[in-house]
């Protein structure tokens, strides 16, 4: 039995990769286990805990719910786009850091995809709006108060940049 | 003068690599074409026989490399034919059983590995692992506490009444001094089952090297040098031929500490037979239900006491589900036992205990082992006895505490790691002070009359604790000063998120002089430190910590050794900053750390301009060996820290609650931490911890549960079902306080903070809810429905 295979562009993070596939192979796998791309994780494979979140046309998805053949022809951002070129953090990664958002680290990528699209559509959220813009994501470790203080910090400074 | 970092909020430096998608957790190593993934067939019956494994299916099956049943391993390496390891052995553990790496012959939970098979990617596995046909003789299983006492049925057949250990502690006459008490109570008592539930579950990756003949293994662990021991023994090398490295861990949180996993066994033997790469990252049903669980326990408590509340006996009788196995021995129980009397001192006190087996997912300890349950039992009963007496819940409490100046106080038990249950330091009144302030204790009667007015029900709880932190047997640290200045400390326990690298590199900056960001801090390789025990039971900072601190201390004597001697100064007048070793006074005199490296190691060759300084020709006394006796070149300092006995942690949590008068929903309104964890290294690293064990807490007082269904199916294995709190499920702020009584036990004078935050939830949600609602709470987790029915209960 031979599985038949699929050709696929994705589109991450700026660059195209080309990929052979079987349909069955989930965005999550191919951007870490054909990408090399192992920032993005996989934490329950049904789509519940959020930490494989990644963007699709900036738009937050579970990347464990979404076959790669899929989204050929759309843009994928994962954490590791969220770096700026010059390897600077970005303005939810830099808050992260300065409110001790984190613990292991496992979940943050799907915190930091799932913020940065949050602040684009509310980028002055309300206290309750900041956690609600995390509700959606299981994390183990923080115990969430932090994470919402990130949230609200990184609102600071995209605003003194101009960008989330 | 350098500004001290121990006791600062310094920011991570791990994140960085976290932040930018660059953590490398097991399943991102060998992320490679060339490597083979690993999947397991797991038991659909909670107990059955086998009676026969047909694999001939799978063996056609394009891109499939291995399958395995019991019946091969043998072959491949004898030990690996023999039951697990049972690691904790303990002399009342009579009738200790763990499980084969592949069962033989028997299952005895939903859950347990029945075949290996190794293919191309994991997709491929799986649809092997649908081929593979087993034929079940099936056996009723025992699931529950009850059905295990009752023994109508054996999980193993020669287990006499499911009863692996029976095992008393007693420091008197403890039913005596209860019958001849002025007041007595009875309570019966239950906590559920619930589980860590890291958000990266299990997994390992193996590579053998035949040219060397050396086998390195990347597993997602609590204790490297644990599974090390266990790899080379069951397959058969010796243990300079492993390598265990655990690099960054997705949280662990107790549930990691148990090794060898069946599957660190047959990635490294199948890695070996193929002689390829090898993975097996874990699903999360798989960690559902094959990892371990924690918590179900159920418990009966007599209790005598006077006017003022004092306990003149406690005796506790309880019953601890363990699962179908026990290979981490009575760890949870012992610590249950001990625990209980959190800072009390009743004046006699006898607990015994039966751990039993159940056809289920083993026990192994989650986060707070065993204590949750021992400070949910002991708490209950104060409020029982406040309730009684119609006293004030914190006055009982206040009246039965170890005062300060009792210190050390020996309970006259034995604690978990064999040693006298001895307290070396705290000040508990100070604690209660704090928190009746923190959450407003003495102001509550007028807030309660303030929402009652509004139809609102509120309720407050207060639960006390004490933590036995920082467990031996020991661990050991290497500090080694670069030429190019760079400092590289390792200890070789692991880390799961708790800021090792961080606080580590603190204290080493602090001991050594250096600057903070020249320290790099590795842990959990077996490479670079063979010797230590694993990170578990709030250790970590109090055994690293402490080891590493000594370290730096030899490393430190040996730089001002040679700085003294190059130049021609006394020891006592040198100083060290920010990396650099002068006169005091004399800020012209001075030298660089990577200068006294270059000068600390004779050389032969000269690799560059720096070394040169260093070779034969350059310096030492043609009339001396160039290493002088009891001196060995490099500057480098290990050393070892092992404690008499372990340090204990205290603190008190307590909780306002408003309960839905329709919904019986549980609503948490103000949350207060008062923490005693000695001297601080990163006070910002310790709120995170109480921040994290709290939200568990809150998770295992009013969410999670283990539902297993009377065939032992595990009815709720996974993230829809099980649930697991979000942001929206924790209280919106937690406000600490910080008490510093340092332990005399180590040098730098902490206490483990890890486990702490999980300790009394159970017991201050139980006690909320009970204050709201005037009706009893004896078991926990409750949910809504379950109060709900409860009122019913109670209104009838």
């Amino acid at each position: 039995m031979t599985e038949e295979l699929h050709d696929v562009r994705l589109d991450v993070n700026g660059t195209a990769y080309d990929v052979r596939v079987p349909a069955r192979r989930l965005l999550s796998d191919a951007l870490r286990h054909d990408l090399g791309l192992t920032g993005t994780h996989v934490g329950c494979e049904h789509g519940v805990c959020g930490s494989c979140t990644v963007l699709l046309d900036g738009a937050p998805v579970r990347a464990c719910l979404v076959l790669a053949v899929s989204v050929s022809g759309q843009r994928v951002t994962t954490v590791e786009g969220l770096t700026r070129p010059d390897g600077s953090l970005g303005p939810v990664q830099q808050a992260f850091a300065e409110c001790h958002g984190l613990q292991c680290g496992f979940c943050t990528p799907g915190f930091l995809t799932t913020i940065t699209a949050g602040l684009r559509d509310n980028p002055a959220p309300t206290h309750d709006e900041a956690r609600e813009m995390v509700a959606g994501n299981l994390c183990r470790c923080t115990g969430y108060q932090n994470i919402v203080r990130a949230v609200e910090r990184a609102a600071e400074l995209a605003a003194t940049e101009g960008r989330p | 003068m350098t500004t001290k970092l121990m006791g600062q909020g310094v920011q991570r430096v791990e994140d960085q690599r976290f932040l930018r998608g660059h953590g490398r957790y097991v399943d991102d190593v060998a992320v490679d074409p060339a490597t083979l993934h690993a999947a397991v067939l797991r038991s659909p019956h909670a107990h059955a026989r086998i009676l026969d494994v047909d694999v001939d299916a799978v063996l056609d099956l394009e891109g499939v490399h291995l399958v395995w049943t019991h019946e091969d391993l043998a072959g491949l390496s004898a030990p690996m034919a023999d039951p697990l390891p049972l690691l904790i052995p303990h002399p009342t553990l009579t009738h200790g059983r763990t499980q084969h790496a592949l069962a033989a012959g028997e299952v005895n939970y939903a859950g347990e590995a029945v075949a290996f098979v190794v293919a191309d990617d994991r997709y491929v596995a799986e649809d092997a692992l649908d081929r593979i046909r087993v034929t079940y003789d099936v056996l009723p299983p025992v699931v529950g506490i009850e059905a295990a006492r009752a023994a109508d049925r054996l999980v193993h057949d020669d287990v006499p009444g499911n009863v692996a250990a029976r095992m008393v502690q007693e420091t008197g006459d403890a039913p005596a001094a209860i019958a001849a008490a002025p007041h007595r109570l009875a309570l019966d008592l239950t906590v559920e089952r619930s589980a860590s539930t890291p958000l990266e579950g299990r997994g390992t990756v193996a590579r053998w090297d035949p040219d060397v003949g050396r086998l390195t293994v990347w597993t997602s662990t609590q204790s490297s040098t644990g599974v090390r021991a266990a790899v080379a023994v069951k397959l058969g090398l010796d243990l300079g031929q492993v390598d265990v490295i655990t690099p960054d861990v997705g949280g662990g949180f107790g549930v990691k500490i148990n090794h060898p996993w069946p599957e660190e066994l047959l990635v490294p033997l199948a890695a070996r037979a193929l002689g390829r790469t090898v993975k097996f990252t874990e699903d999360r049903r798989e960690h559902f239900v094959s990892s371990a669980h924690e918590r179900g326990q159920v418990h009966h408590v007599e209790v005598g006491f006077d006017d003022d509340g004092r306990l003149l006996g406690l005796d506790v009788e309880f019953w601890h589900d363990h699962g179908a196995y026990i290979p981490y021995g009575l760890i949870v129980p012992i610590i249950t036992s001990t625990q209980l009397l959190g800072p009390y001192k009743p004046a006699v006190y006898r607990v015994a205990f039966e751990s039993l087996y159940t056809n289920t997912v083993m026990v192994t300890p989650y986060r707070g082992a065993g204590r949750p349950q021992g400070c949910f039992v002991m708490e209950r009963t104060m409020d029982a006895i406040a309730r009684y007496l119609g006293k004030d819940r914190a006055e009982v409490r206040a009246a039965n505490f170890i005062q300060p100046d009792e210190f050390p106080f020996d309970q006259g038990l034995v604690f978990q790691d064999g040693r006298e249950l001895e307290y070396d330091s705290g000040d508990y009144p100070a604690s209660l002070e704090k928190i009746k302030t923190l959450i407003g204790w003495d102001d509550f009667p007028t807030f309660r009359k303030a929402m009652a007015e509004q139809g609102r029900r509120v309720g407050i709880g207060l639960a006390c604790y004490v933590e036995g932190t920082g467990v031996g047997p020991y661990e050991g640290a290497h500090v080694h000063v670069e030429t190019t200045g760079k400092v590289k400390v390792a200890t070789g326990l692991t880390t799961q998120g708790q800021g090792h690298a961080t606080v580590f590199a603190q204290l080493v900056a602090d001991e050594l002089g250096v600057r903070f960001e020249d320290v790099e801090v590795v842990t959990g390789d077996t490479r670079r430190m063979p010797y230590a025990v694993g990170t578990f039971a709030s250790r970590a900072a109090v055994m690293s910590g402490s080891a590493i601190h000594l370290a730096a201390t030899r490393t430190r004597e040996k730089v001002l050794r040679i700085a003294a001697e190059a130049l021609e100064a006394d020891e006592q007048d040198l100083e060290i900053v920010d990396g650099v070793v002068s006169v005091k006074g004399s800020p012209g005199t001075s030298l660089d750390l990577g200068t006294i490296a270059v000068l600390s190691n004779p050389l032969r060759y000269a690799f560059d301009e720096a070394s040169k300084a260093a070779t034969q020709f350059s310096v030492g006394d043609p009339g001396r060996p160039p290493v002088p006796e009891d001196d060995e070149p490099g500057l480098e300092g290990r050393d070892f820290y092992s404690p008499e006995r372990a340090t204990f942690a205290s603190g008190m949590h307590a909780v306002i609650v408003e309960t839905d008068p329709d919904a019986a929903e549980v609503r948490i309104l103000k949350y207060a931490v008062v923490h005693d964890c000695g001297r601080l290294i990163n006070p910002m690293i310790v709120e995170g911890q109480i921040h994290g064990g709290v939200a568990q807490g809150v998770a295992g007082a009013l969410y999670e549960r283990m539902v297993y269904d009377e065939a032992g199916q595990l009815q709720n294995a996974s993230f829809m079902d099980f649930l697991m709190p979000y942001a929206t499920e924790i209280p919106d702020g937690i406000d600490i306080d910080h008490l510093e009584t340092p332990s005399p036990l180590n040098p730098l004078g902490i206490k483990g903070a890890g486990e702490a935050g999980v300790i009394p939830s159970a017991a201050v949600f139980a006690a909320a809810i009970e204050d709201a609602e005037r009706i009893p709470i004896t078991a926990m987790p409750i949910s809504p429905s379950e109060l709900f029915h409860l009122r019913q209960e109670h209104t009838r």
